[in-house]
């Protein structure tokens, strides 16, 4: 067979043959095939994510693992990591966003960890459009439909709405789980000796190549591929997860991992490379869903809900017990060896035969060439004065809180039950979510969360999009008071194959890293997405980052939207921002144009630094981190949810346009009960504060630009 | 002897049909101004081994009054065939 | 008090229960596995929890409702026992006929979850003798199939024997049809059986037992139990 069939290269055939110093047969190549793919390689990547931080204080375990752990202290530690599964559901909306929730899930619980929060990131095309209407509808059903009846809250998430993702839209799933140190699973721990152990569903056709499918850009008819997508039952999920943590607590796994893209191949071969080990699996012996499935088959199965465990064979019969208990399969099908090589059978002779390391981690990387877009210049001209300042500033706020992607999704979240397991302290709706984690015997502490993606900034000046898109994260958490403890992020982008495409990725890369370096905040965890796209239509470049921070108590926690009469307003932070790719040039100006603030360290630094102060010692009611439309929708939002207007008087120092909808930079806005202003403005001395005026009445009135009731307010948030 | 039973089973006709009423809407709006009504049920299909087909009707009708069918909401139809080998 | 919870494979708030029982009693909470034959003895308090057992499928609570532990939960109901069966929980109950009626899907088609207000209109019942009478209290609800129905007949059976015990509200107090999140008939969020010894609801009080997540009315439902055990029943 040849090559090119299974998606390699010229090149990584001859890589093959080369370590192989022998043809590989039929299965090996067909597993090549999905091994090396995009999607389980991160051939195109991998130089560019050694760019991100990966070490901190608070790292337990980094990359390269299921899930990235934080430590939380007195012994436990949160495990986490965001996931796409854009072309799934891209195809098949409800299973595509399902099999995804289940799929991240999977991830956290291999580490040992119990599942506790799910977000999700979702763009969409015009939502006025059917077909948005349909992947949406679907998407949302699927999320909440497994999410749901998994026993995972859905504390937050992220819904964006741009035509660049209409034909290929994106459901990006992040989980969190919460894991005892000292009960952490890893995959360099197996021994020769040990048997090989599949948990849980059978194993069917679902899903084959699977991991091939996301990493080739969609076809004009999708129908065809609809055999790829896997069916997701979160019943069995619900069953695994009880029966993997019974199976930790006590003591019965030496390791564990999930099956995921590309299944047992994937799953098995990982264990055998990071613990050095060899391994022999007997197909034969796999409990299979249909009739006649080949080797390759089985080996690339993407049946959900499966997990391999690593068993001494002294526990066996009481891991039996544990799984019958919770009625799963659980069947031995191979052994670790001491030889160092990875064995497949089937039928009884030897399908497959390879060195453990070469299947997984050494498809050669691909260096892509990268190229300046040509009309990046063109992107970012943007002269401020050849835009006609409106003349109806409270027409342009109304028409920025129609924006579908700043109005309420209220109706979205209330479809997920946010608060299964009561730990959820704040959940959807908010700049940020709130956990509480129990740890035992120790005191409970505290976890926010924060998801961004700004994928405008990043289309039209990469660097700084990709900058500020971390940041915004990470202000988020310290204006409420949390110390980041690290991130996880997704790089959902169109071909690489494309230069500018390629040149975009790494400009976004290095943003997110430089923000993440000057802030001090390591990445822990992700995951790449390429190939989004079609012949008609690439996605905007679309770096997600969901930020975890601590809160050892919620004493130190500052809320948002908690204004009172008489609290005096202030925005901490530069009064000057910019348009550059703003939603308000966007939304007004129909322009995608214009630089972003250029990240600054130092402020960022300084910013933080008082901030968290500001947080710690009381000094403020109400904060909200300035994003998506700026200071006025800021207000909007505070005066909405608090059912509170203002009175606004400043010297505008800039355009109003510019002051009011500007974007960008480390910017808040705050609400200050009198008694605490001497201690607010010591706090924030030395750095730019604005102060705004007053919380009052029920009308939001800034002289000299907009007055609206809160009324009219709620009216277009909530359309 | 094998056989294969169907079961039909829809909610009996005074309880609210929710599923039927967005399905009849959903319809309404793509054209079909003929439709009447919609009533949205389900359909099981059971093999099993019955010496006789009054036995595994038998069977079949334990099965629904057991555990396959809710008296209090819903009804049901069995059709029954022999299935080969 | 005696509180034991049961876990059928698929419930996801046993845990929760577990942990604002524990919490407010100050004792351990036995949790019962779906497939035993008995519960620990001087049990006082059963609860069935929330989730989705069986993972909802052919109906919801239709096949924990025929669990093996389900033979003691109804004798302990017959004995006087206290028996509380929260949102999946009361499908179960409803299912077993230990009370009666059926949850159909919620008139949105869609799951609901969201805070939500109660009226509570019995305050006579073991379960809710810390309420005051008409008092209007929050617990959240999060369910996919929460609408209750009986045919009407029954319906009106069901309120003349006064087994209503908390309705869908708005916080004023008025349970006019609109207020009601899922469309439940009458606005029934809560019943008891006719002995009032088996309560089930939609709403969930172990949600509501911490007023840093999600209020403090689901306390009154535990209080009300405690003082009713103590109480010598």
């Amino acid at each position: 067979m040849d090559f090119r069939t299974v998606g390699l290269t010229e090149n990584e055939y001859k890589t093959i043959l080369r370590e192989l110093g022998r043809t590989p047969n039929e299965t090996e190549l067909r597993l090549f095939g999905v091994m090396w793919s995009e999607h389980c390689s991160y051939k195109s990547t991998r130089p560019l994510l050694r760019l991100f931080p990966t070490e901190g204080r608070a790292v337990v375990q980094g990359p390269g693992e299921n899930a990235g752990v934080v430590d939380l202290g007195e012994g436990f530690g949160l495990a986490f990591k965001v996931e796409s599964h854009n072309h799934p559901s891209a195809v098949e909306p409800y299973q595509g966003a399902a099999t995804g929730v289940g799929g991240i899930i999977r991830d956290i619980l291999a580490m040992g960890a119990r599942p506790v929060a799910s977000m999700d990131g979702l763009f969409f095309g015009d939502p006025e459009l059917r077909k948005t209407k349909a992947l949406r509808q679907g998407i949302v059903a699927g999320i909440g439909g497994y999410g749901n009846a998994v026993g995972v809250p859905t504390v937050g998430g992220k819904t964006v709405y741009d035509e660049a993702y209409t034909e290929n839209p994106l459901v990006n799933a992040f989980c969190a789980g919460v894991v005892r140190l000292e009960d952490m699973v890893r995959s360099d721990t197996a021994q020769p000796g040990r048997l090989v152990v599949l948990l849980g569903a059978k194993t069917g056709r679902d899903g084959i190549a699977g991991a091939a499918f996301a990493s080739v850009e969609l076809a004009e008819d999708t129908s065809a591929s609809r055999p790829q997508v896997q069916i997701g039952d979160p019943f069995a999920e619900k069953l695994l997860i009880e029966c993997c943590l019974e199976l930790l607590e006590k003591g019965l796994i030496d390791s564990m991992q999930d099956m995921g893209a590309a299944g047992i191949i994937s799953s098995s071969s990982e264990i055998a490379a990071k613990s050095d080990v060899g391994m022999v699996l007997d197909l034969d012996r796999v409990p299979l869903r249909e009739k006649g499935m080949t080797p390759w088959e089985i080996a690339l199965s993407e049946s959900q809900e499966r997990m391999l465990l690593i068993v001494n064979p002294d526990r066996m019969e009481q891991v039996l017990q544990v799984a019958a208990k919770w009625a799963l399969d659980c069947t031995v099908f191979g052994e670790t060896t001491g030889d160092g090589r990875y064995v497949m059978k089937a039928g009884g002779a030897v399908v497959v035969d390879l060195p453990p390391a070469f299947i997984g981690g050494n498809a050669p990387v691909i260096h892509w060439p990268s190229r300046e877009p040509r009309d990046l210049e063109e992107r970012q001209r943007l002269e401020v004065e050849e835009l006609s300042p409106p003349k109806d500033l409270g027409a342009v706020l109304r028409s920025l809180l129609e924006d579908p992607n700043l109005g309420s999704k209220t109706w979205i979240s209330e479809q997920y039950d946010s608060m299964v397991q009561t730990n959820t302290v704040i959940g959807p709706g908010g700049p940020v979510s709130v956990l509480r984690v129990l740890r035992g015997d120790s005191a409970p502490v505290f976890v926010a969360f924060s998801m961004e993606a700004d994928p405008w900034k990043c289309r039209t000046d990469p660097k700084g999009g990709g900058a500020e898109t971390m940041a915004r994260t990470l202000r988020s958490l310290s204006v409420c008071g949390a110390e980041p403890l690290g991130w996880t992020n997704c790089l959902n982008f169109p071909s690489p194959q494309d230069p500018e495409v390629f040149w975009e990725m790494r400009e976004c890369v290095q943003g997110m890293a430089d923000a993440a370096r000057a802030l001090a905040c390591p990445v822990v965890s992700g995951n790449v997405s390429l190939y989004n796209e079609t012949p008609q239509k690439k996605i905007l470049p679309t770096p997600l980052v969901v930020t975890a921070g601590l809160l050892p108590d919620l004493d130190g926690f500052l809320p948002w939207s908690r204004w009172r009469e008489g609290d005096h307003l202030f925005l901490a932070g530069m009064p000057n921002a910019a348009l550059g790719a703003s939603r308000y040039l966007l939304r007004t100006f129909g322009l995608l144009r214009g630089k972003v603030l250029p990240f600054d360290a130092g402020a960022e630094q300084d910013f933080t630094a008082r901030a968290r102060r500001t947080a710690k010692e009381g000094a403020a009611r109400s904060a909200r981190s300035l994003a998506g439309g700026g200071l006025a929708v800021a207000l909007a939002k505070e005066a909405l949810e608090s059912g509170i207007g203002a009175r606004l008087d400043v010297q505008i120092p800039t355009r109003p346009d510019v002051f009011l909808f500007g974007e960008g930079g480390p910017r808040a806005l705050y609400a200050v009960p009198p008694a605490s202003l001497p201690l607010f403005r010591s706090i924030w001395r030395g750095a730019p504060l604005t102060e705004l005026g007053v919380a009052t009445g029920n009308i939001l009135d800034v002289k000299r630009g907009f007055s609206l009731s809160l009324a009219e307010l709620r009216d277009s948030w909530r359309r | 002897m094998r056989h294969r039973a169907e079961i039909v089973v829809t909610l009996k006709s005074g309880v609210l049909d929710i599923q039927g009423k967005a399905v009849f809407q959903s319809l309404q709006q793509l054209g079909y101004g003929e439709l009447e009504d919609v009533r949205v049920g389900k359909v099981i299909h059971l093999l099993l081994d019955a010496p006789t087909p009054e036995k595994a009707r038998e069977l079949a009708r334990g099965m629904c009054e057991d555990l396959l069918v809710n008296g209090l909401i819903e009804e049901y139809r069995i059709s029954l065939e022999a299935a080969e080998r | 008090m005696n509180v034991s919870v049961v876990v059928f494979p698929g419930s996801n708030c046993d845990q929760d229960a577990v942990r604002a029982l524990a919490s407010f009693s100050g004792r351990p909470v036995a949790q019962v596995w779906h497939g035993d034959p008995a519960l620990p003895a001087a049990t006082d308090l059963v609860i069935l929890p929330g989730g989705f057992s069986y993972g909802d499928y052919l109906r919801t609570g239709a096949m924990a409702a025929r669990s093996p532990i389900m033979e003691a939960v109804r004798r302990h109901a017959y004995e006087g026992g206290l028996v509380l069966g929260i949102c999946n929980g009361f499908q179960i109950l409803t299912e077993a006929r230990l009370l009666p009626g059926a949850l159909l899907p919620n008139k949105t088609l869609t799951f609901v979850c969201k805070p939500c207000t109660l009226r509570v209109e019995r305050t006579d019942t073991p379960f809710t003798g810390a309420f005051r009478s008409n008092q209007v209290v929050q617990f959240p609800i999060a369910h996919h199939e929460g609408l209750f129905y009986l045919p009407e007949e029954e319906l009106d059976e069901l309120e003349r024997r006064g087994q209503v015990v908390f309705r869908y509200a708005s916080p004023e107090g008025s349970i006019a049809p609109e207020v009601s999140p899922n469309g439940s008939l009458r606005n029934i969020a809560g019943i008891v059986n006719e002995r009032g010894n088996v309560l089930g609801l939609m709403p969930h009080p172990e949600r509501a037992s911490d007023p840093v997540l999600g209020g403090r009315d689901g306390l009154l439902v535990w209080q009300s139990v405690a003082g009713w055990i103590e109480g010598g029943h």
